[in-house]
């Protein structure tokens, strides 16, 4: 295998123009992929980790569009295609899962005839063809008796078992890339699991690298090999996943941590980060979280912040935590 | 879904016979039969015989029932004006109608479709602007007033097309038709398009609007995320979920194309049964207005009870009992 | 909170008003909507002209068209703005065969028009609330009726109803006074045909009331039912009503001036717009257009203003509306 990276993002920028300000959910952002490898994406809600997946798809809902930097998918650059260009990435080369498989399957179309359109898009099959992988595709998600079933339409089918389907869907045309966008947290706990697992063992298998889109520190814990935490449109802190959960370097994912149950098992009580991430349109200056952060100092709040790459290219972070000697006087 | 079909069977027959009940009261309560079937110039005599032979010497709901029963066999009396059955009469009149109606639906469902589509997913285009601010001014004109600008233009000023009548018509036994001649075709363009045009409108704005609805929906973000062509995207997954909803109103919209068709054949004198009815409401021709009430509601209800039939054929999760239901 | 000022949540959050009260804050949120939007401007002034010029029909119109002894047969058909060839009269808009002047025609063509419309939307509101108000707060087989009528009654176009309203109202109506009943007639016909609407929205709101404490409250302190309802629920029923009713006076001045021109409205004697231009389609072919195009143009003036309007009010009060 090259060393190319599946998906290398460079100083990826989103922005949204509106009457007052031009809003950045997504503030240079870089980070690659590898084949085969699950790259966690977490973050609270409105931390810009659906945008970041969106813009590397490009499917940003207009006025949100690519303002800087590059998406390249194995080599390639994908962020300044056409429409009919990126077409034919979606699907083909990034698969997508959603949040919600309720809303996701349109409900007047057999779930086979979906997997069938995908794939008589992006590959060069016949109908007859297309019919028996899609079969295959969903008897490898896990769906019992698939032959019988591949003529149901999805509102037959449970949730666990409508997210099976799109999984099906997102890797039906083979895609060395698949973004889920928080695929598991429209499902009960107990199906979550199997969902999370099926999702690894596929992308394992296939060599596919996944964005794993989430806000639940567990599911990264268990599943990632790498995690890209943001705050407020920006990296805090990528890094692989042992290191980052067992040492993390940014306050803010050490709060994080601190305020997830089964990442601090020991602890005597769960820890909240004081305040609430900002909002867009009022950023402070300087590194966003200072105003939260208990270590700031006078110089967090001077622009530039902190990036990883004017930090340890591990935190961005002036004054990170976890830190040892001699990675200090590096 | 046999069971919602026999209810649904049930409501229609309900309202058939309170409308059954309202043309019958029309008969009763609105002038006096014998009135306006006898001159001046009766005898006491004259009018007991009437009254028997009408029936109108038995009670009121036996009086109601013979109505309904000589309903169903299609007798509904002679025209107070013509002199002649009513039946005969509007069997001579509806296929003008019926022609001129289906022609109208047609135009009116194939436009406001398209247009609907179009302007939906075009939404902020030049052309999709321009197409909704002329709707507004369509919703707002009256019919006949569109049907008397038409003929100014069309048959005034450019005298491209007939004014009034249907043309030269061809007789196929119990049905005229005004399809297989030149004037005939041309005699129909133009209330036709009247009587389409409001229609259209109103399809072309429910269907934009449901359409656009149904863009916003997250299976048609993961249909994109999937690569599908805009092509398939557009009217393969969106224009699907459109219809349903857009059904029921649309086969109303075509049930009232009927009701409307009045005020076109009015303008264009057009010799169909809304003419006839309107002549009949000048004249207080009892018959013929409940005649026509009558058959107007069968083709209300019956419209009705297919386009519920239609949900079912579009829509999968009404179609109970075939795996888990929801 | 009204549901107008969820769209505008920085100017009107901080307002609890209740809908329907016609405070002060209301009030302003609604008066600065209305100086935003250009088109509801140009509509209401187009309206209150046509109204302004409907109410003093008789000081602004040149001629008595109803004065047999002001009309001279010379005037016949002078084509608007020349001289009459034989007179030398001129008419602003011309004169009908019988030497009529067409505006002033169209002034007291319009007083009925508009009457007709206003008076018919009136009565639709007032019996559409009072069943809505019942059926939603009495419940039952009260409400089982009269939504069954309702819904039987929606399944028919309006105008449709209204036609026959008129016909069996025509039926019942002895010969003689036929021509002196018929505006009254229409207004009953086209007010009966157009209640449906009314009751419904009434009924759901109602409904909703009817289950608040404060209406419990009220029946404890021994309020009487009809009290309740006019006093309590009515009040938060108002706005969704009067952008219906707006609504309904366009429709309703469709259906006039339809009826009219279909022979089954305002007699010749009584001359709507609707009549007006069933007279005027006459003289399409022989070449005296004004007497169809000025009646026409006011008609379509009216009923664009009134219908730009109520969409406004629409969304300007963006009642729950089906």
């Amino acid at each position: 295998m090259s060393d190319t990276p599946v998906l290398s993002v460079r100083d990826l920028t989103v922005e949204i123009p509106t009457r007052g300000a031009v809003l950045r959910p997504v503030d240079a952002m870089s980070y690659d992929i590898a084949a085969g490898e699950i790259l966690g994406v977490v973050g609270e809600s409105g931390a810009g980790k659906s945008m970041t997946g969106n813009a590397v798809i490009g499917l940003l809902d207009p006025p949100a569009h690519i303002a800087g930097g590059e998406v390249l998918l194995n080599g390639r650059r994908i962020d300044d295609l056409s429409l009919r260009q990126i077409r034919r990435v979606r699907g083909a080369e990034i698969g997508m899962v959603f949040q919600d498989p309720l809303t996701s399957l349109n409900p007047l179309i057999p779930i086979g005839e979906q997997l069938v359109e995908t794939m008589i898009t992006h590959l060069d099959i016949s109908q007859a063809e297309a019919r028996k992988r899609a079969v295959a595709a969903l008897d490898e998600v896990g769906i019992p008796g698939a032959s019988e079933r591949i003529d149901s339409y999805p509102h037959e089918f449970s949730g666990g078992m409508r997210q099976r389907v799109v999984i099906a869907l997102a890797l039906c045309a083979e895609p060395s890339l698949v973004i889920a966008d928080e695929p598991t947290t429209a499902l009960d706990v107990s199906v979550q699991a199997q969902i999370i697992a099926l999702l690894r063992r596929l992308c394992r298998e296939r060599g596919t690298a996944v964005m794993l889109i989430t806000h639940d520190m567990g599911v990264i814990a268990e599943t990632a090999d790498r995690v890209a935490v943001m705050y407020a449109g920006r990296l805090a802190e990528l890094g692989p996943v042992r290191e980052v959960l067992s040492r993390p370097r940014h306050p803010y994912t050490e709060g994080l941590m601190g305020s997830t149950p089964a990442a601090s098992a020991g602890r005597p009580r769960l820890h909240q980060i004081p305040g609430a991430m900002p909002r867009l349109g009022h950023l402070p200056p300087g590194c966003p979280f200072h105003p939260r952060c208990p270590r700031a100092q006078a110089d967090c709040t001077r622009d530039p912040g902190p990036t990883l790459a004017a930090c340890d290219g591990r935190a961005a972070c002036w004054h990170p935590v976890n830190v040892t000697d001699a990675e200090v006087s590096r | 879904m046999l069971a919602f079909i026999l209810r649904r069977l049930f409501q229609s027959i309900i309202v058939l016979l309170i409308v059954g009940f309202v043309a019958f009261s029309m008969f009763t309560f609105v002038g006096d039969p014998i009135d306006n079937m006898l001159g001046q110039e009766r005898t006491q005599a004259d009018i007991a015989r009437l009254r028997e032979q009408l029936g109108l010497d038995q009670p009121f709901f036996v009086q109601y029932w013979n109505f309904l029963g000589n309903a169903i066999q299609g007798n509904f009396g002679i025209s107070y004006r013509q002199g002649r059955p009513v039946s005969e009469i509007l069997l001579e009149r509806a296929p003008a109608t019926l022609e001129l109606a289906a022609v109208s639906a047609f135009f009116a469902m194939l436009l406001g479709i398209s247009l609907g589509v179009f302007t939906a997913i075009r939404r902020n285009g030049m052309a999709s602007n321009v197409i909704m601010t002329l709707s507004l001014i369509g919703v707002s004109l009256p019919t006949f007033l569109i049907g008397i600008l038409l003929i100014y233009v069309f048959s005034v000023e450019l005298n491209w097309l007939p004014s009034f009548g249907r043309g030269a018509v061809v007789d196929l036994g119990w049905w005229t038709t005004g399809f297989l001649t030149t004037s005939g075709l041309q005699a129909l363009i133009l209330p036709a398009i009247t009587l389409g045009l409001y229609q259209m409108t109103l399809i072309m704005r429910l269907v934009r609007s449901e359409m656009l609805e149904v863009l916003r929906q997250e299976y048609i973000r993961f249909a994109r995320a999937r690569g599908l062509r805009e092509r398939a995207v557009n009217f393969r997954h969106a224009l699907k979920n459109t219809l349903v909803p857009v059904i029921t109103v649309t086969g109303l919209q075509l049930g009232a194309i009927i009701a409307f068709a009045i005020i076109t054949e009015t303008v264009f004198q057009w010799p169909g049964v809304g003419l006839l009815f309107i002549n009949a409401i000048q004249f207080v021709d009892i018959p013929v207005m409940a005649a026509y009430l009558m058959l107007i509601s069968v083709m209300f209800v019956s419209i009705n009870l297919i386009v519920d039939l239609l949900y079912f054929a579009i829509d999968p999760r009404l179609r109970v009992g075939k795996g888990r239901g929801h | 909170m009204t549901e107008g000022a969820d769209r505008h949540t920085d100017a009107t959050a901080e307002k609890p008003t209740p809908r329907g009260r016609f405070g002060r804050a209301w009030d302003s949120d609604f008066a600065w909507k209305f100086r935003h939007s250009p088109v509801a401007i140009v509509a209401a002034l187009v309206m209150t002209v046509i109204v302004l010029a409907a109410i003093f029909a008789p000081l602004i119109a040149p001629y008595d068209p109803f004065d047999p002894g002001s009309l001279n047969l010379m005037n016949g058909f002078t084509p608007p703005g020349e001289p009459n060839a034989f007179t030398g009269d001129a008419f602003l808009m011309g004169t009908d065969d019988q030497g009529r002047d067409v505006f002033s025609t169209i002034l007291h063509g319009l007083r009925i028009s508009l009457f007709v419309g206003a008076a018919a939307v009136l009565f639709a509101m007032v019996l559409g609330v009072t069943l809505g108000l019942v059926a939603g707060y009495t419940g039952g087989w009260v409400d089982t009726i009269i939504m069954r009528i309702a819904d039987i009654q929606l399944t028919f176009p309006s105008i449709l109803v209204a036609m026959l309203i008129f016909g069996i109202a025509k039926g019942v109506t002895p010969v003689e006074y036929r021509d002196q009943m018929a505006i009254w007639v229409l207004i009953f016909a086209i007010g009966l045909s157009d209640w449906v609407q009314f009751a419904r929205v009434v009924r759901g709101a109602a409904m909703v009331q009817a289950g608040r404490e404060y209406v419990a409250a009220a029946r404890l302190i021994g309020r009487s039912g009809p009290s309740i309802m006019l006093r309590h629920i009515l009040p938060n029923v108002l706005s969704p009503v009067l952008v219906i009713a707006t609504i309904s006076l366009a429709l309703a001045i469709i259906a006039e001036a339809t009826l009219s021109f279909l022979g089954v409205g305002a007699p010749p004697t009584q001359p709507s717009l609707g009549t007006l231009i069933r007279v005027g389609q006459g003289f399409l072919f022989s070449g005296e257009w004004w007497i169809l195009f000025f009646p026409a143009v006011t008609l379509l003036a009216l009923a664009l203003s009134v219908n730009l309007l109520g969409d406004w009010l629409r969304d300007a009060l963006n009642p729950r509306l089906k």
